[in-house]
């Protein structure tokens, strides 16, 4: 038979080109507009949890930016008269060993957690990115050797190693804290990009890409990394979180000079001066309970991305608690069937 | 007219701890621009290592692929030129799309890479490819993937492989993965595609009858070696390898089936 | 399904085999009996082999990274050292600036081999050795003890939450996190002022009571358990919201699989289908976070001995950062990063075995 004959044996084939409505996308013809597709790049940030989270986040950022106007007094203004008092009207959060105020000092703290930590997730998430993309994309062992780097640094105790490092200097800038913890916390994410590439590297559009002679680089940037972006984010804010936290410890063991103020540093003072023994919880409360709060802000983000990253994990719970309405337990495996009383009756009679 | 010549193709994986894999002995076959080979066999038989080879997406262990009498380059200005000629679409129509990435983008992007149109041409040519694979342009070119449904996904796949205007299609059991009301509807779009741009076309493919509607000649693949290969016709309703007449026992026919209750002769 | 994983690392990537392929070739049954997967144990030796080089190399660089007259200063301060004391000293800390540093570095793990590394200043000249062993096994016991507890708690917490999906149990995720959210020293500090200070039910720190001799008598174990209690209970508060979270999300993924449906529909009771189903299956990229947050928790128990003046290693280390005992510093980070490779080390042997399809490489 030739292609002819068998071009004629076609039927009217069922119609498959039907359209399908979505909300949301612009009128055919037009592309998306600037504002459509930036919302839709965000679109893991959009749920109930994520926005509290980046709300407190946010807060605190701008304390960090106007610290100087928002502060009633500087942080560093000794004032003899007012030792040791609880909160008054004067000083909302009380006052130091020496008078000074403990709200300025807070205030003012934020702005070295908020720049030590974004600035040192950044450094680190650059490197993850790099070593994991690259790592889960070649194979061979090119790969495994990155494998084995990434590893090396997972394993090696980061505080201990950034303890000794910070010693050996005086008076380290901020910037040079924020790069030691940067380099020192960058192997979790490295480790969980480079799984996920490796499963992405097999997927048909990269291999169509390939297929299409497209470049390495565009391969990388334009077809994988947007795929990756979810994980990317999660792992940013977890680093945030963890360079934070490292900072703050450092500071309070005493490890990075006291001249810089954050935190840390004030917890320092705190408990040098015997302010936990001697309950002057308002010196030694706030800034514990400003790490608490932004720290839980960060997770409730990471939250909001796992749930969006993993759609089990939101409706999970939702369906359960349906369910239970209905006086179903989600792990029967088997569907309670309910019969009516009418149906009910009428087996009844039938026998 | 193109010419592409399989020639004694064998591929040899090396699988840690299990010594290896042989997933082509031996393949050779001749394609040319107008006539469409079915590729049949089981999974695992090699039909998709020819894919990769084909695309240079793997290189054979030994063994030449030429076409037009050239064999393939490794790297450079020949392997591109190669690579706008031969064109592949995927069997799975929901990974074969970048699921970030609108419908215009993965038309644009080969239109782009290959310089088949000047650039104020390219929407124009996006939507034209649309439409030749029987797609209302307005309708889906800003949609992404996940948006579209399984058989508009892989109509898509072929407007992306045509848009470089190639000379060879390799088309990776593309309709698998579709709905059984639909699949007709794409096999006949292959088809006036092929007619209409004279391509050569290797149709892979696990499905028989399928591969005889589509096809002018069959190759029979058992475990990387073609046991068989001959016109469509030929190849179905009068096997001579035993794997073949095994394959065509193996798939419903409602005349046997009738033939058998009724005891009748075969 | 385009939705990208969640952001646990995959079980696939830490086996060294594609498991695609171990599905294909393995035909064999393998019988209930564990084989020890040796290809795998030996590709994670070379591994650890190499980690430890490089562990030590780093701590070769560390003293010859600061500044030199710091250094030297140090040597100059002790009068009293032996000759050979005094060449170990410079050969560990990088003063004998007359050889190359290929030298130096031979001479280094010359000493290592030996177990001499160096003498201590802050405490009387003792050597690091002697110093230091002293002091790792109080870290051991109240971190090992406190992990596993921890680990035990939050994954056993984070099945069952798993499990009862949408129950008022789910309250448990946040409030745990939030607690793992606080810094470990603040916690400390907090407990220390409501239960030690305020409510006096527990002493403020140290290991055991003043004046008392360590001995395996019952009094002493029992100090040192009360003394004890405060830090390890920190410890456990502030890391269970990490374990209980992966664990609930793991038996989310996998309570959805399409076996724990069939293991229900065969009729297999509840807890079963719970425990040696689900949990199972679950726990495995537990036990590879574990493995790899052992140089966190390290890290946090540091804190946690300063802050309770507990005599192990962390604050032997803080103490030398304070005193500038170069000798000890780098001694005590030598042993902690040892310690954290030997309990890597046992977590991917214990996942060797609980993982079949590592087991089966071999069949």
């Amino acid at each position: 038979m030739t292609t002819t004959e068998k071009a004629g044996r076609r039927q009217a084939s069922a119609p498959d080109t039907f359209l399908i409505r979505t909300s949301g996308t612009g009128t055919g013809g037009e592309r998306q507009s600037f504002w459509a597709k930036l919302a839709s790049a965000f679109a893991m940030f959009r749920n109930g949890k994520s926005i509290a989270g980046l709300a407190i986040l946010a807060f605190f950022v701008l304390v960090a930016i106007f610290a100087d106007v928002l502060a009633p007094f500087s942080p560093t203004a000794i004032d003899n008269s007012a030792r040791l008092q609880p909160p008054s009207a004067a000083h909302w959060l009380g006052t130091t060993h020496i008078g000074e105020d403990v709200l300025s000092q807070v205030i003012h703290g934020t702005r070295g957690v908020i720049v030590v930590g974004f600035l040192a997730a950044l450094i680190a998430t650059v490197i993850a990115i790099t070593v994991g993309v690259i790592a889960g994309y070649l194979s061979g062992w090119k790969s495994e050797a990155l494998s084995a780097l990434t590893n090396v640094f997972l394993v090696i105790p980061g505080l201990p190693l950034i303890i000794i490092v910070a010693a050996m200097f005086e008076d380290p800038p901020l910037v040079l804290i924020a790069a030691v913890l940067g380099l020192t916390g960058w192997a979790w994410g490295a480790r969980v990009l480079r799984a996920q590439t490796m499963s992405l590297r097999n997927r048909d559009f990269v291999q169509a890409a390939k297929a299409n002679g497209e470049p390495l680089r565009r391969i990388i940037t334009v077809e994988m990394l947007p795929n990756l972006m979810a994980l990317i984010a999660a792992s940013f804010v977890g680093t945030v979180t963890a360079a934070i936290l490292g900072l703050t410890t450092l500071s309070y063991i005493g490890v990075i000079p006291v001249t810089t103020y954050n935190w840390g540093t004030i917890l320092n003072w705190a408990s040098a001066q015997g302010a936990f023994g001697q309950n002057q919880w308002w010196w030694y409360l706030p800034p514990g309970l400003c790490i608490a709060a932004i720290g839980v802000a960060l997770s409730l983000i990471n939250f909001g991305i796992d749930e969006y990253v993993n759609p089990r994990l939101r409706s999970a719970g939702e369906r359960a608690r349906a369910m239970k309405k209905k006086g179903l337990n989600v792990n029967d495996a088997v569907t309670a069937v309910r019969t009516t009383d009418a149906a009910a009756a009428a087996a009844e009679t039938k026998k | 007219m193109s010419t592409l010549e399989v020639k004694s193709v064998t591929k040899v994986y090396n699988v840690r701890g299990a010594g290896q894999l042989k997933a082509l002995d031996d393949v050779s076959f001749t394609l040319t621009s107008g006539r469409t080979i079915g590729l049949v066999g089981q999974s695992g038989s090699g039909k998709s290592t020819i894919a990769k080879i084909l695309t240079q997406l793997e290189t054979p262990t030994s063994g030449e692929v030429l076409l037009d009498g050239t064999p393939i380059p490794r790297r450079g200005r020949g392997l591109r030129t190669y690579r706008q000629q031969l064109r592949m679409v995927f069997q799975d129509p929901f990974a074969s799309l970048n699921p970030y990435h609108s419908i215009r983008y993965h038309l644009e992007r080969p239109l782009r890479l290959d310089a088949v149109v000047p650039k104020s041409e390219t929407e124009a040519e996006v939507r034209r490819l649309l439409e030749r694979v029987r797609l209302v342009p307005d309708a889906v070119i800003d949609r992404r993937p996940h948006e579209l449904s399984g058989g508009q996904r892989q109509r898509v796949a072929i407007a992306r492989a045509l848009a470089s205007r190639p000379k060879i299609l390799v088309a990776d059991e593309p309709v698998s993965m579709l709905d059984v009301s639909i699949r007709l509807g794409v096999l006949n779009l292959l088809a006036d595609l092929q007619r209409e741009e004279g391509l050569g076309v290797l149709y892979i493919t696990h499905d028989l009858a399928t591969a005889r509607h589509f096809s002018d000649e069959i190759m029979v693949l058992n475990q990387g070696r073609i046991v068989e290969h001959g016109p469509a016709d030929d190849v179905i309703l009068r096997p001579q390898d035993p794997y073949t007449q095994e394959l065509r026992a193996a798939s419903p026919d409602p005349e046997r089936f009738f033939a058998d209750t009724r005891g009748g002769a075969r | 399904m385009t939705a990208v994983e969640p952001q646990m690392p995959t079980t696939d990537e830490r086996s060294p085999v594609d498991a695609v392929e171990v599905g294909t070739t393995a035909t064999k049954v393998v019988a209930g009996r564990s084989r020890i997967p040796w290809r795998f144990l030996g590709g994670r030796a070379a591994f650890y082999i190499f980690t430890l080089w490089a562990a030590l190399t780093i701590n070769f660089f560390l003293p010859r990274m600061m500044k030199g007259d710091a250094v030297s200063q140090y040597l100059s301060r002790n009068r009293n050292v032996s000759p050979e004391a005094a060449d170990a000293l410079r050969s560990l800390l990088g003063l004998d600036t007359d050889k190359t540093l290929f030298q130096q570095y031979l001479d280094y793990w010359a000493l290592l081999l030996r177990g001499d590394l160096g003498v201590s200043l802050l405490h009387g000249l003792r050597p690091v050795t002697e110093v230091v062993s002293q002091a790792l096994p109080w870290t051991i016991g109240l971190v090992g003890f406190a992990t596993i507890v921890s680990f035990a708690i939050g994954t056993i917490g984070g099945a069952v939450i798993g499990w009862r999906r949408g129950s008022r149990l789910e309250a448990l995720i946040p409030i745990t996190t939030f607690l793992s959210t606080i810094p470990y020293f603040w916690l400390g500090l907090l407990a220390i002022a409501v239960f030690s200070v305020n409510l006096g039910w527990f002493p403020i720190g140290k290991a055991y009571g003043v004046g008392m001799v360590p001995g395996w008598n019952l009094e002493f174990i029992g100090q040192v358990i009360v003394h004890g209690t405060l830090p390890a209970a920190t410890i456990v508060i502030a890391s269970l919201g990490g374990w209980m979270l992966g664990m609930r999300n793991m038996m989310l993924t996998v309570l959805d699989e399409d076996y724990i449906t069939v293991a229900q529909a065969k009729g297999m009771p509840n807890q079963r289908v719970l425990w040696r189903y689900a949990a199972r299956n679950a726990v495995l990229p537990q036990i590879q976070s574990f493995a790899l947050s052992i140089g966190f928790i390290v890290g946090g128990t540091i804190v946690m001995e300063m802050v309770f003046s507990y005599p192990g290693v962390g604050k032997l280390l803080l103490d030398a950062t304070n005193a500038k005992d170069y000798a000890l510093m780098q001694g005590v980070f030598l042993v902690i990063t040892l310690s954290v490779l030997v309990a890597n080390i046992l977590a991917d042997i214990a996942y060797a075995f609980l993982d079949p399809r590592t087991r089966q490489t071999e069949a």
